[in-house]
């Protein structure tokens, strides 16, 4: 489903290398993990596979579906099913987060071809996926994730990624900043979108998240460079030693 | 400070080819003195520090440049409304394309009428408020107005008006030179809606003075739109009593010129006045929001929100100042400017100020200039939103501060769809 090969990645505007080298594949139905330092480029790889600006690809190749992803624009790679849980969800005052959320479906599905959905269907369903997530009306009014806590705007994520019900799934530490009811929220909303045809690449700090997200298979990336990869246990063992074991050994 | 010759010499050279018009006792005194208001003052020249940042001389030649009509293909703003209509053409009032002049809690007439009329209310207000407003800072080409309108409509409100007076400009002529004066006043505790919208002319002067007495409510929506060569300066006037309400909206899209003055003075204790405004320039537009806000009583609000969206080298300007008079204690006063950029060539020009001489007060004001928020638009992308659409949507964000100062949520959807409507032919 996602292949990533041999990327590397600078920033536009400084000769700064961020990601030397990621190789990785996560086929269709399963959950790949992400774990790594602060600052070891997790974040820069999720925002070059979803098309953020400022950053030069100089080698390598990342593919959705066999289409490349790294030729179309951020809103074609989302029409073709890849989805981005931002780690800091994007506050946008005078915006409602039902418009937005209509206005993104829709235009996914245009770019699709698909038919639109009318505003009685979206409000329908849009209703019910925001009730098993515990988003209540007025949240769904307020602008988009403005005033909202650390919590709420996470949740908004999922809430996004199940209206647009995307292929392949990237989230961006979700679980920072949640108590262990969101967390257990937010996990309940991710696990239900699991699904045979779907990806999940998840990237965290934290064992706590895996225990909910079963992980099929757990990356370590350290700076810029996928350093180890191994099964649900390297996840625990990363939370019981830390990664300079890891680190270590790979040196 | 003395008016320099050489501007009353070329005053006076204008003034000479113009002739007053003729009407009752009460209309004839009142433009004489507004006629000589204007020779004392000078018309507007390049060099006045007010007209700093706009270029008065196509508002003040004697001919006015030509305006093409435009239409955009929309159905009429505010169609839907159940309002009373009242329709000028080319700056004249049109009884047949308008509603019977007649309300509940109302009365209302055209100042053609009135004006002819030996004695009228109309008297206490008509000019008067303008001259008022012409200290501190002068503004003679609302005294050329009073001086030379001939028509207009004069506005009664002695309780609450249930149906909005909707002031309809339609543009035929495309060398129209229009001047236009509303004389609207509330008595205590009335309430009353006036919408404003259409091109109006190629050129057009319009005032408006309003005496809002003790606990009435004044609500003002006004959209300046379509011709792209129409130029405009308008003055609203407002004189606020105690535990009165003032609001005012503005949304201005297209035009060459347009230069909207807003005067507002809080005389009575616990008023409250908003005036806010939202505009869309793209190319050859200049937009100048001049407002001037006087706080003579006590716990007083005002608020003055306005914000610009500009691209193609349009250009946006904004003078407003908030005036605290000796005594004016627990003043609240708020004033922001902001500009949105989409281009390099637009230009936001800001001249925020505040002047107070009491010492319990809160005052803010603030003034910006920016470009789009690169994050919320990849947000929006990256939620497969395209990217004209993502701009669309981050407009809307950016003048959405102004256009909630629309209390009525009928109209404020209706400024809404005419926002999204001028963004998608502008894509
Ligand atoms: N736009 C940027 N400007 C400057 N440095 C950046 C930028 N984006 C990322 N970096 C740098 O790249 C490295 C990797 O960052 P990031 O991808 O956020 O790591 P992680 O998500 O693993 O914590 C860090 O050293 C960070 O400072
Ligand atoms: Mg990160």
């Amino acid at each position: 489903m996602l292949e990533i090969k041999g990327l590397k990645v600078q920033l536009e505007d400084e000769d700064k290398q961020i990601l030397k080298g990621v190789d990785l594949k996560v086929e269709a139905g399963k959950v790949h993990a992400i774990m790594g330092p602060n600052g070891s480029g997790k974040s820069t790889l999720s925002y070059v596979l979803s098309g953020k600006d400022g950053y030069e690809v100089t080698e390598g190749s990342a593919s959705l579906s066999g289409e490349d992803l790294l030729e179309l624009d951020a809103e074609e790679r989302a029409a073709l099913g890849l989805f981005l849980a931002f780690q800091y969800p994007v506050e946008i005052p005078g915006v409602g987060n039902m418009t937005f959320l209509r206005t993104a479906v829709n235009a996914q599905r245009k770019a699709r071809g698909e038919e639109e959905m009318s505003a009685k269907e979206f409000l329908q369903v849009v209703r019910a996926k925001a009730k098993t997530l515990k988003i209540d009306a007025d949240m769904l009014k307020r602008p988009v994730n403005v005033g909202f806590s650390g919590g709420e705007k996470k949740r908004n994520e999922i809430l996004q990624m199940a209206m647009l019900e995307p292929k392949m799934c990237i989230l961006d530490e979700t679980d920072s900043g949640l108590d262990v009811d969101a967390m257990k929220l937010v996990s309940e909303g991710v696990n239900a979108l699991r699904d045979e045809g779907r990806g999940f690449l998840v990237i965290t700090h934290y064992q706590r998240l895996l225990d909910h997200i079963k992980p099929d298979v757990v990356h370590i990336m350290a700076d810029g460079r996928i350093i180890k990869t191994g099964g649900p246990e390297l996840a625990l063992e990363v939370e019981k030693n830390g990664y300079a074991d890891i680190l270590a050994e790979m040196a | 400070m003395a008016v320099p010759a050489q501007k009353l010499e070329a005053t006076a050279a204008r003034l000479d080819g113009m002739s007053l018009p003729v009407g009752g006792k009460w209309a004839t005194e009142a433009r004489e003195a507004a006629l000589a208001r204007v020779r004392e003052m000078g018309l507007p020249a390049r060099r006045d520090e007010y007209w700093k940042y706009t270029r008065p001389d196509t508002l003040t030649q004697a001919d006015a440049p030509a305006a093409a009509t435009f239409e955009t293909g929309e159905a009429p703003l505010f169609d839907s409304f159940d309002r009373l209509k009242v329709v000028f053409v080319d700056g004249v009032f049109d009884p047949e394309q308008s509603d019977d002049l007649s309300g509940e809690n109302l009365t209302i007439e055209r100042f053609a009428d009135v004006a002819a009329k030996d004695i009228h209310w109309a008297k206490e207000l008509y000019g008067v408020l303008e001259t008022n407003g012409q200290n501190p800072v002068e503004r003679p080409l609302a005294a050329l107005n009073t001086a030379f309108a001939t028509d207009g409509i004069v506005i009664h409100a002695t309780g609450k008006v249930s149906r909005p007076v909707n002031l309809i400009y339609r543009h035929k002529s495309e060398t129209s030179d229009a001047i236009l004066h509303h004389v609207i006043k509330l008595d205590e505790g009335a309430e009353l809606t006036v919408m404003e919208n259409g091109p109006a002319a190629a050129r057009f002067n319009k005032s408006m003075e309003v005496d809002v007495a003790d606990t009435a409510a004044f609500h003002h929506v006004r959209a300046q739109g379509r011709d792209h060569e129409r130029r405009a300066v308008t003055h609203i006037f407002g004189r606020l009593g105690t535990e009165s309400t003032f609001k005012s909206f503005t949304l201005t899209v297209n035009g060459r010129l347009t230069r909207n003055e807003a005067v507002l003075e809080l005389t009575g204790d616990d008023a409250v006045a908003h005036v806010a405004g939202a505009c869309l320039g793209d190319g050859d537009f200049h937009h100048d929001d001049t407002v001037f806000v006087t706080h003579d009583a006590v716990n007083c609000e005002s608020r003055q929100v306005f914000k610009k969206v500009l691209r193609n080298g349009a250009t946006g300007v904004f003078q407003g100042k908030i005036l605290v008079q000796p005594g004016a204690q627990k003043t609240d006063g708020y004033q922001i400017s902001q500009s949105l950029l989409l281009d390099e060539d637009s230009q936001f020009l800001a001249k925020p100020e505040l002047e107070i001489y009491a010492d319990d007060v809160a005052c803010s004001h603030g003034s910006t200039s920016g470009a789009i928020d690169e994050d919320a638009l990849f947000y929006l992308r990256a939620r497969g939103v395209p990217k004209n659409i993502a701009t669309d949507l981050l407009v809307l964000s950016f003048v959405a501060e102004a256009v909630d100062e629309i209390e009525d949520e009928a109209l404020r959807e209706e400024i809404i769809t005419r926002l999204e409507g001028w963004l998608e032919r502008h894509r």
